[in-house]
């Protein structure tokens, strides 16, 4: 494991493309139980793409002329993001809220809200038919400007340059490029905001993107404040992913973080329980007032009914409840308990809305294939080795080179 | 005042970009000239049911040859392979026969929903697809409340199979569409909207025992090119009849409209929110940097 000291030894005097191709090699071991798993995946994976350009997208999935978007939509696009929100959320609080107490975490999310953008938005090109066509909504061969899509892809595009400028400053001290962090540095209030501003319209525009489905998706998952949903529920989403990344980080880049954020830890995992209690009574208030007022109770008693009631009350009535004793008792088990019901809640309200509550009617159901799950399976743990890359490398987890508090006092 | 210059100049740009970005829904055609769209009139009454609008609409537009009728069985959808089907419905008045295909609505669901218009009504009525432009997203599927959009799933150049009136080989050049053309029953019939809905109604008060008094596509998601008669109740036909009366693109509209606002509000609170919480902590500026 490389020392702080020794990444600015190394790039101090020597060419930067020597410096690099140093970096690329692989550190550490190679028979992880990580790697034993993820690299037949992944390699499995490639071959279905390979399949799906060649044959076509029927070819490996189990989509149909009723059922357009399946597995690649509802989970990789629109539940990934909502749990990269995590991003927006720590960025608002450690750059607009100035609470300086969270800093320690926030180059770690942004790194990880940057890779999920890249990766899950970047999975959408596999389930495009004609991907060549993807830059025409940028280039301008033509602006579909009444598409609630056309907002989603440009907010995307311009987000991950937010976060880039984020997380920049990181880059920068790992290459010893000092002018080039200064310059950085100060461009990052200017990218929160802006990426603030792109992410509660965008997270809300991925709801937004079924409202006009309106006969298609089930009443009590449909209503025209999926927007607001979405958004209000990737505050929590994008918190809970944070405490439950952070509890495995934690563990498996022990070596990487300094002492004094060790101790921080505990006090940041209760401070964003609290923030995700309050969220999740927003969201859970919201949810009944639209209840309510959809008059929807003859579908309670439904089989749809129930499990719309295991969602409310067993993914956010419950963890909610849970968050809220933990960081009272002081019970961090709790917290990552909370944390992980609050996930997989998350993700049965999109995949509720995207997939299982989408022609909830009809006779024959989209159930995805095996293709599809390790095409999924292959983005994420393609992600998840660049995110193992670049936390060994750059300063994210572990304090920055010396040279950078040298410079700012 | 502690806005600075830079700061400025952000808002300004983005409330720049909102502008130029964030325009109203334009789904329907802004030349006031072309006052009125085509559309086609479909009478379930005059239709014997003999298919032969599927086969000139596959031969119009190079697509395989429709399935002989003794192998048919059950109801059939429009697919990758054809654009219009007609179907056997038997009903309180025995025998119903109905042709389905895109119904060229009056503000297209799948226009408004393309990022890149490769979705578009034509000024003359008819929606078409361009594949020049569209890049494989299926959100026009996604959005049609008629689901007449079809994808051609087992191709690598796949494209967007539906009825397009035939607007560009034959209604650009003054001609009829295919299966006008050649109904040998003049169950179809091409013109203007108004036209159409004033015949409908002729037809509708001239024989009342044979029609329901209902002229399906008049008010349905907002009014489509495509219009029905019909002598039975349209539920009978299998057709949707639980659709909004109000235009599909108007149901983003309000999530459309915000955006401009929030772009220009959100940065600039953030930006006072800020500046409002800097000064509380003075000393821990240097915690981790």
């Amino acid at each position: 494991m490389n020392s702080q000291g020794a990444v600015v030894a190394d790039n101090d005097g020597k060419p930067i493309w020597k410096f690099l191709l140093k970096e690329l090699k692989p550190k550490g071991r190679w028979l992880t139980p990580f790697n034993i798993i993820s690299i037949p995946i992944i390699l499995l994976g490639i071959v279905l793409i390979v399949i799906r350009f060649w044959k076509g997208i029927g070819a490996i999935t189990n989509l149909s002329q009723e059922i357009p978007w399946g597995l690649w939509i509802g989970f990789d696009v629109v539940t990934g993001v909502a749990f990269a929100g995590g991003a927006y959320v720590i960025t608002f609080m450690v750059y607009i809220l100035n609470m300086r107490q969270y800093h320690s975490i926030v180059r770690v999310t942004v790194l990880n809200g940057f890779l999920a953008y890249l990766f899950y938005a970047g999975a959408l090109l596999l389930d495009l038919g004609r991907p060549w066509n993807v830059i025409n909504p940028i280039i301008g061969n033509n602006f579909g400007v009444s598409s609630v899509l056309f907002l989603v892809a440009w907010h995307f595009l311009l987000y991950m340059i937010a976060q880039l400028i984020e997380f920049s400053p990181a880059i920068a001290e790992w290459l010893g490029a000092r002018r080039a962090r200064k310059i950085l540095s100060a461009m990052t209030l200017g990218a929160v905001i802006f990426g603030i501003t792109l992410s509660m319209l965008h997270q809300s525009g991925l709801g937004a993107l079924y409202l006009m489905a309106k006969e298609k998706i089930h009443p009590l998952w449909y209503s025209e404040f999926i927007p607001i949903m979405f958004f209000v529920s990737s505050i929590f989403a994008g918190l809970s992913m944070v405490i439950f990344e952070g509890s495995i980080s934690h563990r498996v880049f022990f070596s990487q973080i300094s002492e004094k954020n060790h101790h921080k830890q505990r006090g940041i995992v209760f401070g964003l329980s609290k923030i995700c209690t309050g969220a999740m009574f927003v969201y859970f208030f919201l949810q009944l007032l639209v209840f309510i007022h959809g008059k929807h109770w003859d579908l309670i008693n439904t089989p749809m009914g129930y499990w719309y009631l295991l969602e409310m009350l067993g993914f956010v009535l419950l963890p909610m409840i849970l968050f809220f004793y933990s960081y009272r008792s002081g019970n961090i088990l709790l917290v990552r308990v909370a944390a992980i019901l609050t996930i997989v809640g998350i993700v049965l309200n999109r995949l509720n809305v995207t997939i299982i509550g989408f022609r909830w009617d009809m006779a024959v159901h989209y159930v995805p294939s095996w293709m599809e799950i390790v095409v999924t399976l292959t983005v994420l743990f393609t992600e998840l080795w660049i995110f193992r890359w670049v936390i060994n490398r750059l300063p994210v987890l572990r304090d920055s080179p010396a040279w950078v508090k040298e410079e700012n006092n | 005042m502690d806005l600075h210059r830079r700061d400025f100049l952000k808002v300004m740009c983005a409330t720049g970009l909102t502008l130029a970005t964030g325009k109203a829904l334009n789904a329907a055609p802004k030349d006031k000239n072309v006052p009125e769209f085509y559309g086609i009139l479909y009478d379930s009454v005059r239709c014997k049911g003999c298919r032969g609008c599927e086969y000139d609409c596959a031969d119009a537009n190079g697509l395989p040859e429709p399935e002989p009728t003794k192998n048919i069985k059950g109801l059939r959808k429009p697919d990758e392979n054809r654009r219009t089907v007609i179907n056997e419905h038997k009903t309180s008045k025995g025998t119903v026969y109905v042709k389905m295909q895109c119904m060229h609505c009056n503000e297209p669901a799948c226009a408004a929903a393309c990022l890149t218009q490769a979705m578009s009504k034509t000024k003359e009525g008819p929606v078409i697809w361009r594949g020049d432009k569209c890049m494989g997203c299926r959100y026009c599927m996604v959005s049609c409340p008629f689901d007449m959009p079809k994808f051609e799933y087992h191709s690598p150049n796949p494209k967007i199979q539906k009825c397009t009136m035939c607007y560009d080989t034959r209604i650009l050049k003054g001609e009829l569409p295919a299966c006008v053309e050649n109904c040998p029953n003049e169950a179809l019939m091409f013109g203007t909207r108004r036209e159409l809905i004033s015949e409908a109604r002729r037809r509708i008060y001239e024989k009342p025992g044979e029609y329901v008094e209902q002229i399906y596509g008049e008010h349905e998601a907002g009014g489509s090119g495509w219009l029905y008669l019909s002598p039975v109740p349209f539920e009978e036909l299998g057709m949707n009849t639980s659709l909004q009366n109000a235009s599909y693109p108007a149901l983003t509209k309000g999530f459309l409209y915000s955006v401009p606002s929030v772009f220009v509000l959100v940065p600039a609170l953030l930006l006072g929110i800020q500046q409002a919480t800097k000064k509380n902590h003075p000393n821990e500026e240097s915690d981790d940097e």
